[in-house]
């Protein structure tokens, strides 16, 4: 175990600036893994002659002396980044062929701070599913198997091929964005770090949108301290989005290792439902006792409102995404069906072929809810349950600074287990869920692994723009679990 | 016409009621949520950025000048400026509607109610309710016949501020119609925010006719019910103050038939016909609408900061109102003023012939007398006409010093239009200065007296005739004696009464 | 409320998504499972809760009013399918 792949995303920037690698090394072995993981299918295009041309301008850089945060490290970013020049999907047949003349700002902060591209990764299509088996590209596969069985596992999505891509060492880290959970639930079930930021700290310019009010970009890595790098080089002010906030981005991993002694951790009682595992009560009590053990203060909380987060979302998120999507229509860019009689069979029949049925389903939802007689039934009663939500939140965060809660209710899934019922796989996102609806942070830490060996992590729920504190306590988790599993890579021998 | 135009029908009178919405372009450099350029008439889809073209993760970033304008407006036409107004999405599918909807304001707009006053042909003046201004982008445009069965897409326009308009049903006739579309058009161009170009479609205006009962709009106006009201339609796209009246008078026209006739009006969208001079059914538009309007998650709640729409209150021009105002206090009629301040441009005009020195009422009769019916001969638009303000100035501080004869200012008029030049260098070049040595005219009209016998005995006994001698005497001078002089003169020669 | 398949079939037509009739049925089934999980909001108590207009708390940005783009009539047809002369084509659209 002393590949370069096996780095983390801390370990290999030391090393470029120590010059003990060079980032074509790096890049390399990376490329390398990327190929010899096709049987994952985490990556919709790979860009190993672009990585190689970003290496190579890295290592002249650092040989100059110059460099950024990021200088010579490889990563990969989810397919829902746009990327000047380099085909740009959403996991859609619709944007199949779509090739942005622009860049993301996330992504373009994550160049400018010298950071080198190794590929797009799979993910559900328009981010809309949580097993990533809604991508037209087809299911990525998670890196880690049940001791029981040998059946393919998902990796959870929508930011699944990202998710994989860091859990099977394809990569040092990746991006990811998180509307209901995106980054969080894939995290978990893969056994890595996601951080979904606070709302307005990443910039949406470039990320083809699903839901803008709940649309967030965020890290997946292998350590909090990698999250902590490398959510510092996404987030910025940007004067091309509205919705992006006018704070400053403090260097997270200056305060990392500070301890929780004397933090205040609410433990929401809602957050315990009925009919999960077992092991993920157990695990959520242990976390307790970690924070407890470092000097954390344990108080029990409330939120409510916490069982209506779901139904608010499956509305308030469909409702905007039937509005986002009504641009793919095949006249400017993206597929356009073939033989049509006129202008609304082109519409009606690029979009029939264009979607999927996931995609098409929640079309059809949000249609329906903001369609004339049932918008203020659906989308305003959703609208003021989402203020009560938030209000709970705000409430909980009188009495602690941080919230400790289970990421999942449950472990990574079989491939084809739950597609039959979108409401069972809906219930996936339940305690990630209110986080976006309430616009905070939270981030995703591997915590344990069930009796199959499945990894199970822990969410740490913070207040607005206090990223800093959400880091710091989820690396008092990270310490404590001690998490340092990682999957066969049995798909080296497929 | 102060009152209602009024049908009469088979079975008794009926009422007309307008009310009306108006698209007036945003006059500004870039587009309301996106840098690309405003400017008319470019190459096919050469001002489109990756945001009006609805490109996957574009968003809107919102034009402060465009906001400032609205506000500006909304001031202009004595409106409530609603310090939080929010964005929404109108969601259809059309091809020159690139993201698949509209940004616009639909339950909170940036500016309420207001009211604007309109000036009628028998100088009276009535007030037209405002009902609400929302900002909104425009479509982009299909071209529709230049292929067989193909349409072309240029989004060169999409996403250029538009101000909408609406008034309340307050209109009764035609004129009244298009009163106030030119009074609009002329108060946005007072202040800066539109160019009011009608024929490159800056102000477009769509106009709801409906008719009633006499009496009906009365009971409407004292109760608000709008059940008072008969059923409206909506003219779409009405393109000039020309067509405003005919497609009022045509579509009033229609449903007063429909109505005598057992008939009921269908609510529905129809399409003024320049050519033929009648609206007809726009069926496109018949299939059931539901924009899904919802705020636009992509943008906040525009607030605005009380001070800044106090410092764009301050910046506030003089408008037509105030101005007609003041120029009724120089000493013109109402009627007069009402005719200089209709557009800004001949205010404009006027107040620069007074700021070189003209006197206000003078200057005013000239413009109104001479030089607009010169121009209306022409074609001409006043900021087209030949002679500059400070000219026009001129002549009529010469005529009121006495320099120059009336007739000597139109004739100075004319070889100002043809050649240009300075009127008084020209004045004194030609020596067209009007004589005012008593010598000289005493001879004059000595040599007419001396030639016309037989006119002096006739004189005599017509007193009137003495205007024939005047003429005689101005030929004889090449119009240039003083005809207060020639007047006095001519009567003691010939014996004349003073007050003939 | 249900969801029926007349109402399938207008939601479909106003989303623009050709709808096969065989899928109008089980589409019907499952935005009523949808529907029928989201009534439960109907239990909560919102007299007097204002819905979220924003999640931030920050007012609109304005961006000045200087011409920053265009002239990318290229790079804007790059991913059309069907364009001429630097205008997207579409069939004939009949007003
Ligand atoms: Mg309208
Ligand atoms: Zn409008």
């Amino acid at each position: 175990m002393s590949e370069l792949t096996d780095l983390t995303l801390a370990e290999a920037r030391d090393a470029v600036r120590a010059k003990k690698v060079s980032s074509v090394e790096l890049t390399r072995a990376f490329t390398g893994a990327v190929e010899a993981a096709r049987p994952l299918n985490a990556f919709v295009t790979e860009t190993p002659e672009r990585a190689l041309e970003m290496a190579k301008a890295s290592d002249a850089r650092i040989a100059k002396g110059e460099g950024g945060l990021l200088e010579g490290l490889p990563l990969a970013i989810k397919d829902l980044f746009c990327t000047k020049g380099v085909r740009t999907t959403a996991g859609s047949n619709i944007l199949s062929n779509f090739v942005p003349p622009y860049e993301s700002t996330v992504s373009q902060n994550l160049w400018d701070a010298g950071a080198v591209m190794l590929g797009k990764t799979n993910m559900d299509e328009f981010a809309m599913g949580s097993s990533n088996e809604t991508s037209h590209f087809g299911p990525v596969f998670n890196p880690w198997r049940s001791r029981s069985s040998n059946a393919k596992l998902v990796p959870g999505g929508s930011s699944g091929g990202s998710a994989a891509a860091v859990s099977g060492s394809l990569c040092l880290a990746a991006t990811g964005t998180d509307t209901g959970g995106s980054i969080r639930q894939p995290a978990a079930l893969s056994g890595i770090v996601g951080l979904k930021p606070t709302y307005g700290r990443c910039s949406r310019y470039g990320i083809v949108a699903f839901a803008s009010s709940l649309d967030q970009a965020g890290p997946m890595t292998r350590t909090v301290r990698d999250a902590a790098i490398l959510m510092r080089a996404m987030a910025s002010v940007d004067p091309r989005d509205s919705t992006s906030v006018d704070v400053p981005v403090p260097d997270y991993e200056a305060g990392l290792d500070a301890g929780v002694k004397g933090l205040r951790v609410g433990i929401p009682k809602e957050y315990r439902i009925d009919g999960a595992p077992p092991e993920i009560d157990a695990l959520w009590a242990e976390g307790v006792a970690w924070l407890k053990a470092q000097g954390a203060e344990i108080v029990d909380v409330s939120l409510p409102h916490t069982k209506y987060a779901l139904p608010t979302y499956y509305i308030v998120a469909p409702a905007e995404a039937s509005s986002n999507l009504a641009r793919y229509d095949g006249v400017r860019f993206g597929r356009r069906a073939q033989g049509v009689r006129d202008i609304v069979d082109l519409y009606e029949k690029s979009r029939a072929e264009g979607f999927g049925r996931e995609v098409q389903r929640r079309i059809m939802i949000g249609t329906y809810v903001l369609s004339s007689g049932y918008y203020d039934a659906y989308y305003i009663r959703a609208q003021k349950l989402r203020s009560l939500i938030a209000r709970d939140f705000d409430e909980a965060y009188k009495k602690c600074d941080v919230l400790l809660a289970p990421a999942t209710p449950c472990p990574a899934f079989a491939v084809g287990e739950k597609t039959a019922d979108p409401v069972s796989m809906y219930l996936n996102d339940v305690f990630t869920v209110p986080v976006n609806l309430a616009g905070l942070p939270a981030i995703a830490v591997p915590a344990g692994l069930t009796k199959d060996g499945l990894p199970l992590g822990l969410q740490i729920i913070g207040k607005a723009f206090d990223e800093a504190t959400v880091l710091r306590a989820g690396r008092a988790i990270e310490v404590a679990a001690d998490f340092n599993a990682k999957p066969e890579r049995w798909w080296r021998a497929a | 016409m102060n009152s209602a135009g009024t049908i009469k029908g088979q079975t008794g009178d009926w009422e007309i009621v307008i009310g009306m919405e108006v698209h007036a372009q945003v006059l500004s450099d870039a587009k309301l949520f996106s840098g690309a350029s405003t400017a008319f008439g470019a190459e096919p889809n050469s001002q489109v950025s990756f945001i009006d073209a609805g490109m996957p993760g574009m968003l809107p970033v919102i034009n402060r000048r465009c906001v400032e304008q609205a506000v500006r407006t909304g001031l202009g036409l004595n409106a409530k400026i609603n310090l939080t107004s929010v964005f929404d999405r109108k969601n259809y599918f059309y091809p020159d509607l690139p993201a698949g909807y509209q940004i616009s304001q639909y339950k909170s707009p940036i500016v309420g109610e207001g009211e604007v006053l309109i000036d009628l042909a028998d100088g009276t003046t009535i007030p037209v309710g405002i009902e609400r201004l929302h900002l909104e982008q425009d479509a982009g445009k299909s071209l529709h016949d230049q292929h067989p069965d193909h349409s072309y897409l240029d989004l060169n326009r999409a996403g250029v501020a538009l101000m909408e308009i609406v008034t309340k049903p307050h209109m009764r006739s035609s004129e009244q119609a298009a009163a106030f579309l030119r009074k609009l058009r002329a108060i946005v161009r007072y202040l800066g925010t539109c160019d009011g170009n009608m024929d490159e479609g800056s102000m477009r205006a769509d106009v709801n006719v409906s008719v009633c009962r006499a009496g009906g709009y009365d009971k409407f106006r004292a109760t608000g019910a709008f059940e008072h009201l008969g059923t409206r339609c909506e003219v779409k796209n009405v393109n000039s103050l020309r067509f405003i009246a005919q497609a009022v008078e045509y579509e009033a026209r229609r449903q007063v038939d429909i109505l005598e006739t057992g008939g009921t009006i269908r609510q529905e969208t129809r399409l003024f016909d320049a050519k033929a001079g009648e609206t007809r059914s726009m069926r496109s538009k018949e299939e059931a609408h539901d924009y899904r309007y919802f705020p636009d998650p992509d943008l906040l709640p525009l607030v605005l900061d009380a001070a800044w729409v106090g410092e764009i209150r301050k910046s506030l021009p003089e408008l037509p109102d105030e101005k007609k105002a003041r120029f009724v206090t120089l000493g013109l009629s109402a009627y007069d003023a009402s005719v200089l301040v209709a557009e800004r441009d001949t205010a404009d005009y006027y107040e620069a012939m007074l700021a070189s020195g003209a006197e206000a009422k003078a200057a005013a009769n000239w413009l109104n007398n001479e030089y607009f019916g010169r121009l209306n001969k022409a074609g001409l638009a006043i900021a087209d006409g030949p002679i500059p303000a400070k000219a026009n100035s001129a002549i009529v501080q010469m005529v009121s010093s006495n320099l120059i004869s009336g007739k000597i200012a139109k004739d100075l008029c004319d070889i100002v239009w043809n050649e240009g030049g300075d009127p008084r260098e020209i004045v004194e070049a030609r020596g067209l200065r009007q004589v005012t040595d008593t010598g000289a005219i005493e001879k004059a009209v000595d040599a007419v007296i001396a030639a016309n016998p037989d006119k002096v005995e006739e004189v005599k006994a017509k007193p009137k005739l003495a205007a024939w001698f005047v003429g005689q005497v101005m030929k004889q001078t090449g119009g240039k004696a003083n005809p207060q002089a020639v007047n006095a003169i001519l009567k003691s020669r010939l014996g004349l009464p003073e007050e003939g | 409320m249900s969801v029926d398949k007349d109402t399938v079939r207008r939601i479909a037509k106003l989303a623009r998504i050709a709808l096969d009739e065989g899928r109008v049925e089980p589409m019907a089934a499952e935005l009523n499972g949808i529907v029928q999980w989201v009534a439960q909001l109907d239990e909560v108590d919102v007299t007097g809760v204002a819905p979220m207009t924003s999640v931030v708390a920050q007012t609109l940005k304005m961006r000045d009013d200087v011409v920053t783009e265009g002239g990318t009539a290229d790079a804007l047809m790059a991913n059309a399918p069907d364009g001429e002369d630097h205008f997207f084509v579409v069939p004939k659209v009949v007003e």
